[in-house]
């Protein structure tokens, strides 16, 4: 099945989540990302899943620990403010080895800030948010298609590792429509469970905890799921790359910044500059071996983010020490323009 | 000789944890021996709160998962709508769910969700310290309120069986005491009738239980009883404050 219809990128990801087998959604209304609930709140009951209006985003992200421990595929979608009332949530889950979706579509902040698009919760998702020595599994689409193909690799990878995975994108990304192939590429399959929480019938107790108290024990465990976030590191990197082969400077962009400097490129080649793109397409685990070795041979990096540098520290600890790095942000809504790009990168060839 | 009395299936024989005298071990056995009689023990899952219940996976052997302090009734939410068939119960002090956990607790009994929750009020954060709850009663001492609970300052102790009880998602609100013999068995009879009103699919069940605290109490064991008797039941008092009938709600 190759048709493909105009979606907004919200619905897309939420068909996505149906699609991936998930059937329990609980969430809290905030805008930019209401779609998601009301397109779920409408279709999930078509396929006999459960939908629940919480109380707030600490219920939705509680509820969504009880139906994921059940052995559930579960979802929870809101945007900044909601997103840090769930990270006391993500580090149990987290902790407890419990796999689910959240999604953030993301909103400018500090505080209450504003609707319009930005990228300021890298640090958030990427770096913890909640307590403790975790990390969430980030996924970054870039496009409406990445919304829906992307939602069920979160469920994939999620289910895989055991451990929370995140999809974070921008306003914009969960606003606009684009085509988009609604159909998974690959039969999705949800694998078996046997550690879920079914009732201990035919088999010994289970328990899923994150509480550690005897001698060694927590420092035990979180060894453990360190030697799970190396194999997620060593084994899930996903990125894009563009005009790599001859270029003077590399662009790092994820989500709506990494459309705008595809735009820049075609303008600036046309210039004669010689430019092109690496793409993170999951932030954790970062591209970082990937963006060592090309800024062997690319000498100038230039990171473009919707905030006022948060990846532009990865991009630093991964490249090589030669490097030469720039940086342009548009931080609280702010939009980078093609043009603007392309001044950045004339600046940093000159 | 004939055995009369022995440890139900549904707990594990793990030396306790409760401090000497506390009454928490006997909410533990009328939990545990209504299982075994309803026999229900291998399609019950136990979500308990923060604090010195956390450990009921140390005690029940049966499927547990942990929650964040105060998150359990939103747990048990997403838990049985994913498993209908499944008995789910939330087992909660009163500092978990009477002060971090107000908006789960209300919300999960407001809608009615088909699970039991298990509600031991000794009127301070036990496994902390002692600290002031919101249950903490009237002049009680505390490590936080070193001069007594002062109403115009800390409000009035919480009665959340009562507040309960007026949502219409609530089956069955009862309140009922551990320090004596006579009381622990009327508290039994709540517990099952509270089970059975989630087999019945008849919306929330809670057990409020009236238990000891003596170590935070600065009393002795025995104290302790006469403190539940005289100074708990009094603000506190037993009784059942709603018990559905029939499915007319529905």
């Amino acid at each position: 099945m190759s048709e493909r219809t105009l979606t907004k990128g919200n619905i897309a990801l939420a068909e996505g989540a149906i699609q991936a087998g998930c059937r329990f959604y609980f969430g809290y209304p905030i805008t930019p990302q209401n779609d998601i609930p009301e397109y779920l709140a409408l279709n999930l009951p078509k396929v006999k899943g459960v939908f629940i209006p919480a109380e707030s985003e600490i219920a939705s992200i509680n509820m969504v620990m009880g139906a994921a421990a059940s052995g559930k595929r579960a979802l929870t979608s809101s945007s900044g403010p909601g997103i840090s009332l769930m990270q006391e949530a993500l580090s149990y889950m987290a902790g407890s080895d419990i796999p689910c979706v959240v999604v953030n579509i993301m909103r400018v902040g500090p505080g209450l800030g504003g609707i319009a698009p930005t990228q300021g919760d890298y640090n958030q998702a990427v770096h913890g948010g909640g307590h403790g020595d975790y990390k969430n599994i980030v996924l970054a689409p870039a496009s409406v298609q990445e919304m829906f193909d992307f939602t069920i690799k979160a469920f994939e990878l999620s289910d895989k590792y055991r451990n929370p995975a995140m999809i974070i994108a921008d306003a914009m990304i969960g606003q606009f429509q684009e085509p988009c192939r609604l159909t998974p590429k690959e039969p999705v399959i949800i694998p078996e469970k046997p550690w879920a929480l079914t009732g201990r019938a035919g088999r010994n107790p289970q328990l899923l905890k994150s509480l550690y108290l005897g001698d060694g024990e927590q420092e035990t465990h979180n060894l453990v799921m360190k030697a799970k976030y190396d194999r997620i590191q060593e084994s899930e990197v996903l990125y894009e790359t563009r005009d790599l082969d001859d270029a003077d400077l590399m662009i790092v962009a994820f989500g709506t910044p990494s459309r705008v400097a595809k735009t820049a490129i075609r303008a600036a080649r046309l210039q004669g500059m010689k430019v092109g793109l690496l793409r993170p397409m999951t932030l954790f685990p970062f591209p970082e071996k990937e963006i060592h070795e090309y800024s062997k041979k690319i000498k100038n990096i230039l990171v473009v983010e919707m905030n006022t540098g948060q990846m532009l520290r990865d991009v630093k600890i991964a490249a090589h020490r030669d490097a030469k790095i720039s940086f342009y942000g548009r931080p609280g809504g702010g939009m980078p323009y093609p043009d603007d790009v392309v001044n950045e990168i004339r600046k940093a060839l000159s | 000789m004939n055995k009369i009395f022995s440890r139900p299936d549904t707990l594990t024989d793990a030396p306790t944890h409760f401090c000497p005298g506390c009454t928490h071990g006997i909410a533990h056995r009328i939990v545990a021996e209504v299982i075994d009689e309803m026999g229900i023990v291998d399609r019950t899952i136990g979500i308990p709160g923060v604090g010195c219940c956390v450990f009921l996976y140390t005690y029940f052997p049966i499927d547990v998962l942990e929650a964040p302090h105060g998150r359990a009734p939103a747990c048990a939410t997403g838990m049985k709508r994913a498993q209908p068939d499944k008995i789910v119960f939330v087992y909660q002090g009163d500092g978990d769910l009477a002060a971090i956990g107000t908006s789960e607790i209300i919300h999960a009994a407001n809608r009615g969700e088909n699970v039991t929750l298990i509600y031991v009020n000794n009127s301070v954060y036990g496994m902390t310290g002692g600290q002031m709850a919101p249950t903490t009663l009237l002049g009680q001492q505390t490590t936080t309120s070193p001069y007594g609970r002062d109403f115009k300052t800390e409000g009035y102790p919480m009665k959340v069986s009562e507040m309960l009880a007026t949502l219409e998602g609530v089956a069955y609100s009862a309140r009922v005491s551990l320090h004596s013999p006579k009381h622990i068995n009327q508290a039994k009879k709540a517990v099952r009738k509270a089970f059975e009103m989630q087999i019945n699919e008849m919306g929330f069940s809670m057990v409020e239980m009236l238990s000891t605290c003596n170590t935070n109490w600065r009393v002795s064991p025995l104290e302790a009883l006469k403190v539940i008797e005289n100074e708990m039941i009094p603000y506190y008092p037993l009784g059942v404050f709603k018990e559905r009938t029939g499915k007319d709600f529905l």
